[in-house]
Parts: C-alpha cells; structure tokens; sequence
C-alpha cells in the first residue's frame, strides 16, 4: 500500500501545486489581513471548493485569528488540513458493506464517462486479490460495446460475467447475477449500470428497478450503491450526489480520474453538503490503480506540495 | 438548487432602486452576486474576474429607473455582455473545397468523443447530405473500436478500423480507405486520456500532420470544474483547434466552462449534446447558453424539447379537437404520457425560471397520475370519448377495475366536463395542446402547475413573472437592437 500512497501523493502533487503556487506563497511569513483572505478564498475556488464553501472557510480563519487561535499565516495550512480530514473521517462507514449470509450486491452508478466500468474492473481486482470470489454483471445493456469492455476486462482480471444481449433489460442482468451468486456461492456482485444523467427520472425508475430486484433475490442487497464521480467535475457533482441519493439511496462514493488536472475540492463540498463517505480513489488506467480512501492519508497528499514548499522556503 | 440569479439580484437592487446611476460604491454587492453566480456555474475564477470588471465598467452611470426593475435591468447587461463573449460570428464546419473533409475529434476520457463521433456523422449526412467514414483511433480503450462499429451501424456509415494499429498509421490510411469507398467527409475518434500527457499529444499531433483536418474539434464535458481552462490550454498550444462541442448539456450543469473555453482557446463553440440518442446534436446558441450560465433557466430548450417528442401530426390532431372541442379522455391520456415523456414533471419544470427553488416544496402527485391512468384505462372506448353514459353500475365498474374511489371517478369527471368547458373558450385562441396542458396542471395542483412556454399557462407556482419578465425584456431589447443595426 506504501507504493500505491506514494502514487497518491505524486498525482496529488499536482493538487498540492494548485492550492500550492498561491497558497503557500500567501502563507510564507506573512501578515494575515484581507488580501490574504481574499487570496486564499480564491485559492480553494481553483481548487473546485465552490465559492460559498470557500468564503465559509475563510470567514471561519477570519474568525480563529480574531479569536486569537490563529496568530500567524503559517498555522492557516494545519488549520485547512485538520479541518478536511476531520470531516471526511466523521464518516463512519468508510469500509464496504458486507453481507453476512451470502454475496454481498454493490451497485456502482452514475453519469455518462465518469469510469463506471473501469472502477468496475478495478473494484473486481482489489476484491479478488483480497481472496474474495467475485461475479461482474453487465448491466450496462444501452451503450453499444460496454459489454464488450466488461468483458475483457472480466478476462483481464480474471472474474465470471453475467452478460445478456444488448438493449436487454438490466435488471434481469442483475436477477441472474445474483443467481449465478448464489449458485456459484461467491462472495461478492458488482453491477456495472449504463450512465445516465442524474435528472432523468424515467432512468432514475429504471435503477430503482434493479434495485428492487437485487433485493427481492437476496435479502438486504444492494448491500452497497457507489456513485462513481469524475474528480474533474465542478459544481454539478453536488447536484448529482443529491439527486442519485435522493433516487437509490447512495451509500459511498467512488473518486475516479484523481490523477487528472483534477483540484479535488468538490470532495470537500461534497462532505461538507451530502455528508457521503469516500470509499475508494482511482487514479490511474491500470486495474490496480485503486484504493480504499483514507482521509488522514488523503488529506496529508492533498497538502503535500505545500508543507514541503514550506520547508524549502 | 440554485436561486435564480434575477431573484437575487433584484432584491439587491431594490436597496439602490431611485438612485439615479450606477456607481462603484452602489454596485458592488450586485457584482458579487455575478461572481457566485459565474463561479457556481464553474466559469474558471480568473475569466470571471475579468468579465466582471469588463460589465462594471458597462454598467457604470448607467441610470437606474423606478419604472424599470433596475436588477433585471443590470441583468441584461451582464446577459448581454455574456451572449456577446460566447457567440461572436457562427461559424459553420469548414469543408474541403476539393477532396475529403477531415474533421479530428479530442479531448478528456469520458468526455463523449466516440458516441459525439457518431452524432456528427449522423447530422453530416442526413442534413448536409455528406458521405462520412468512422475512423477508429482509438486503440486504448478496451472495446472502443467495437463501440464504433456498433455506433456506426445504427447510423448507417461505415467504419474503419485496425485491430491492435497505430492510431497514427490508422489515421492516414483512413484516407486512401475514403477515397476507394467514395467518401468525402472522415470523422476520426482520437483516443482520450485522463490528464493531457506528453505521448497524447505527441499521437495527436502526428495525426494532424498526416490527415491535415479542416476541423480539430476539442470535446468538453458539461459538467467539468475549474481545471476546464488547464486542459483547453493545453490542448490549444499543442493543436490547431478549430472549435469545439459541450457534451451532457441535457444534464442539470450551468456548463460556466464553456466561457472560459471561448476565451482560453479562442475558438468558436460549434455543437452541443443533448442525450443519449444518435440526433441528440444541437448548433450552439449563445443566448441559451448565457441564461444558462447565469441560472436563468431555459425556457426555449423547454419548448423544444415538448416539439421533440409531441409528434407533428398528432398536435395538429389534437389541435383540430380542442377547436372543436371533440378532446376526449384518451387524448387527455396521450397527452399525461407525452408530458411523463419529457422526462418527468419535476425535471421539464426545473427548466422554467425562477421554478427550481419553488418546486423545492411542492411535490408534483405522480402518483395522482397513476391513478388518473388507471381509471381512464379502466374505461370503455366508448366511455372515453362520451363520459356522459357513466351510469352507477358503470362506474363502479370502473373503480374496481381502477382500485379507485367513486369521489376519485367524480373528481375527475368533473374537472375533465370543467376542463372541456375551458377548451372550448381556449381552442380558438388556437394554441398548441396548450388548452389541455393547462387543464391538466389544474387538475393535478388545483390550479398550480400550468405550463407556460407550452403556450397555455396562466399561474406558475406565482413566480412566472420574475424570470421570464427579465427574458421577456432581453428579447425586447436584442429585437430592438437589431432593428438599429438594420438602420
């Protein structure tokens, strides 16, 4: 896991570097005033903070140095990063759900292009390296080919699949899947879903659907439901959190493409707004590229760049 | 979600309305305003920065009217200034003046290249009456070449593609393919990545060199954060991009980064996308887009989108009976399941301006129609177009094949005989099915949801006027406007 964090912080450095050319430079022996504030507020809306969220923070270090908590600009850096890992480990269910009287069902859902499929595979992976028997369905039955991809990488990591032909129905997918489960006695059911916008209500119905069926084959299932979310997205990403838990009840996310020019803050709006756990972060294109989240260890990355900066300064 | 800017700013207003003008120090709580309401619908912070001091500067000693609303007043500015920044000159695609037309496709993974591809070709040929080839040159992705293919018979247009090829040999051979086939416009679908990498843009522009497309088209995802301006930069320093397209536009995203890749790339902003099926293509309209932005809501893509799925001929049908008041009960059913087919109740109002934050506390019965279904289907051919022979017996018929109450059945008699009534006054007016859509919202909110912009509507949740008073005067003005020009 060392090597994969280590990554982690690589591909963060790039976040570290945004929140890091202009914070750390405001942060370095410098009084804290307006301007600063001023500054820093505009540091986390580059880093997709959301501007209501960013002047909530900076009125908040506008607060603690009136208080007298904060004195010196260099303290604001531990302050930030106290403050988002604490949030983000208020959340208790950070582990996957499990069921205990058989396999557990994990739905992953969400918009078009987000990784779905991929997150799929690598969820499949990091499953079955921890010895557990996992089962791929292909409920994506609209897109032409995302059976196809299910497919090879099913094969690639080496998982069954339950595939129907396209344009089937998905939750008909996902009663034999649960079936081949069942039968097959394995621990786990990963449903790849079609992406679908959040504000379609015909195809939020259909993923009530599936998940009705899941539940009727095997009690309590879909033990998990991931919404998988594109870490470049901005400010949609909340309205999409609130709609899909609004349809299917989410139970965690998934953070993909962490390793893009993506700043990463929507995770802070998120936490902040939907109070959603992070269960995993994917950033790469290989299958084990994949972790479970961690916000101590997320948040030292996040902020990586600077402490060293700092340093260095 | 989202408070209507116009809503806002109006408030904002009010305290400085009689002041005579605008003034730096009067101003500015309604340039914050603008700010959130750029960064909210993510315009990158350094391109609403500069917006906003281009619109203070417009704005300043503007007068400010009492007869007026100076805040939708000052909306039209920032509107304006907005429609302006986006639009500029539409550009068509550019075609070849002899030989095959090239047209390269890229952007980020998950972007909407491939299936954009399709959509392009799709329009190329059925409206410009080109001969397209599907390139696949995407060799990363597992099974996007077989995405294409598939894609590409749906569409009717071939495809081709090289197992296990390099992209770039691919590309260039595309083109001797093109020729023997007799083709003239080639589509290449270019492999994304998840953050711009130096072997990408290497691939991408050794394609460029071979092809030599008339169009690089930068394919950008709707819903992206800050980093939009990062990635367009950098596409735009490594390839001559010649325009580009906003995919997922029929999501709920502002899309604020489709300003800030009108002014990082320069280049014009072509198409948009608007859903999961293959003519979900739209030119791109710079004042949708501004309203849009500023959370305005869109009430033209409202109005499209009823044309889309209400079929020509069955409004001229439907028209013909409301002016002559033949409207049955299965009309009034075909049009409940052309409204579900919009999208939902919820999704189509959240179009509507100055609707969203209202509908936060009014939930629209579909459950109410459901029933209203059920008893309707619970009927006769004959009951439905002469309700008047429900006898007893055949009501009760009808309510347990329904599993509705017989109050339940009179209701909905009644208000139908009313709605009939109401048509009657309405349908010479001849609008559109507007007479039925009215009725209906009657029937289900008693009196709350109409549906203006479908042509009939009368109250909407009481906040119609705020928004579409303040689009209303926009019109007005650009009509103005370009009545000036003429002269």
């Amino acid at each position: 896991m060392a090597g994969f964090f280590g990554k982690l912080k690589a591909a963060l450095k790039k976040t570290g570097q945004v929140l890091n050319t202009p914070v750390s430079e405001l942060l370095i022996r410098r009084k804290i005033d307006e301007a600063l504030l001023d500054e820093l507020e505009e540091a986390l809306i580059a880093a997709d903070v959301g501007p209501r969220l960013a002047l909530d923070i900076s009125e908040q270090i506008r607060q603690k140095y009136r208080n007298k908590e904060i004195e010196h600009a260099e303290e604001i850096l531990d302050f930030l990063k106290n403050m988002l890992a604490e949030g983000l480990a208020a959340e208790t269910e950070m582990s996957l759900g499990r069921n205990p009287d058989g396999p557990t069902v994990i739905l992953l859902i969400g918009v078009n292009g987000t990784g779905k499929t991929t997150t799929t595979a690598k969820l499949a992976r990091f499953l079955t390296d921890q010895g557990h028997g996992v089962l791929l369905a292909a409920a994506d039955t609209f897109r032409a080919a995302a059976g196809e991809q299910l497919d090879i990488w099913a094969s690639r990591v080496g998982v069954d699949i339950v595939r129907h032909k396209d344009g089937a129905d998905p939750a008909a997918v996902v009663f034999d899947a649960c079936d081949a489960a069942l039968a097959r006695k394995l621990d786990y059911v990963l449903v790849d879903t079609a992406g679908r916008i959040h504000t379609k209500s015909n195809l939020m119905q259909q993923l009530e659907k599936i998940h009705r069926v899941a539940g009727k084959k095997i009690a309590g299932a879909p033990h998990e439901v991931l919404l998988v979310l594109d870490a470049t997205t901005g400010q949609n990403a909340l309205s999409q959190a609130k709609l899909f838990t609004e349809g299917v009840g989410v139970t965690g996310l998934v953070l993909t493409k962490l390793d893009g020019t993506a700043k990463g803050g929507i995770v802070i709006a998120i936490n902040r707004e939907i109070r959603l756990p992070i269960k995993f972060v994917g950033l790469g294109e290989k299958e084990t590229d994949f972790a479970p989240f961690d916000p101590h260890e997320f948040t030292d990355a996040l902020f990586a760049g600077i402490a060293t900066t700092e340093k260095e300064g | 979600m989202f408070e209507s800017i116009s809503d806002k700013l109006t408030t904002v207003f009010r305290t400085i309305a009689g002041k005579a003008k605008i003034t730096e120090d009067n101003i500015q709580e309604a340039m914050r305003e603008v700010r959130v309401a750029l960064l909210e619908a993510d315009v990158n912070l350094q391109v609403a920065r500069d917006f906003i001091a281009g619109v203070k500067e417009e704005a300043l000693g503007e007068k400010v009217l009492n007869a007026v609303n100076p805040g939708e007043q000052f909306i039209k500015i920032v509107h304006d200034r907005l429609v302006e920044l986006l639009g500029g000159e539409r550009e068509e695609i550019k075609w070849a003046a002899q030989g095959p037309t090239v047209i390269m496709l890229c952007g980020l993974q998950g972007a909407g290249k491939t299936t954009t591809v399709a959509k392009l070709a799709s329009r190329f040929k059925n409206q410009n009456r080109r001969k397209p080839l599907l390139v696949a040159a995407d060799v990363q992705r597992p099974a996007a070449i077989e995405q294409l293919k598939i894609l590409g018979q749906q569409i009717g247009v071939p495809v081709y593609a090289e197992l296990g090829g390099d992209p770039v040999q691919i590309c260039a051979q595309a083109l001797e393919v093109a020729r023997m086939q007799g083709a003239d416009t080639i589509l290449l679908d270019t492999a994304g990545r998840l953050h711009v990498d130096d072997a990408l843009m290497f691939e991408l522009e050794n394609i460029v060199a071979r092809t030599k497309p008339q169009e690089i088209l930068f394919v950008c995802d709707a819903m992206i954060g800050q980093s939009a301006v990062d990635t367009a930069a950098e596409f735009r320093k490594r390839l001559p991009l010649t325009g580009a397209i906003m995919t997922k536009m029929d999501s709920d995203a502002r899309g604020g980064s489709a300003l800030s890749l009108r002014e990082v790339t320069g280049v014009p902003l072509k198409f948009v996308t608007v859903g999961e099926k293959l003519d979900a293509l739209e030119e791109f309209h710079p004042d949708r887009m501004a309203g849009r932005i500023l959370g305005m809501g869109d009430v033209v893509s409202l109005v499209e989108k009823a044309q889309a799925v209400v079929d020509e001929k069955d409004a001229q049908a439907m028209q013909k009976k409301l002016m002559e008041n033949t409207f049955t009960l299965d009309d009034f059913l075909k049009q409940m399941n052309q409204l579900r087919k919009m999208g939902g109740m919820k999704s189509l109002l959240s179009l509507l301006p100055g609707i969203g934050q209202a509908l936060k506390d009014i939930e629209i019965p579909e459950k109410e129609i459901k029933g209203i279904e059920a008893m309707i289907q619970s009927m006769t051919s004959d009951e439905r177009e002469n309700p008047e022979i429900l006898s007893d017996s055949r009501r009760r018929r009808i309510t347990r094949g329904s599993g509705k109450t017989m109050k339940e059945l009179g209701d909905l008699l009644k208000q139908f005989g009313e709605m009939k009534k109401m048509v009657g006054k309405m349908g010479k007016a001849g609008m559109f099915g507007g007479g039925g859509m009215e009725a209906l919202g009657n029937m289900l909110g008693g009196g709350a949801a109409g549906l203006p912009g479908m042509g009939g509507g009368r109250s909407m949740f009481g906040s119609k006027k705020q928004g579409t008073k303040a689009q209303r005067d926009i019109k007005k003005e650009r009509k103005k406007n370009k009545k000036k020009r003429r002269k």
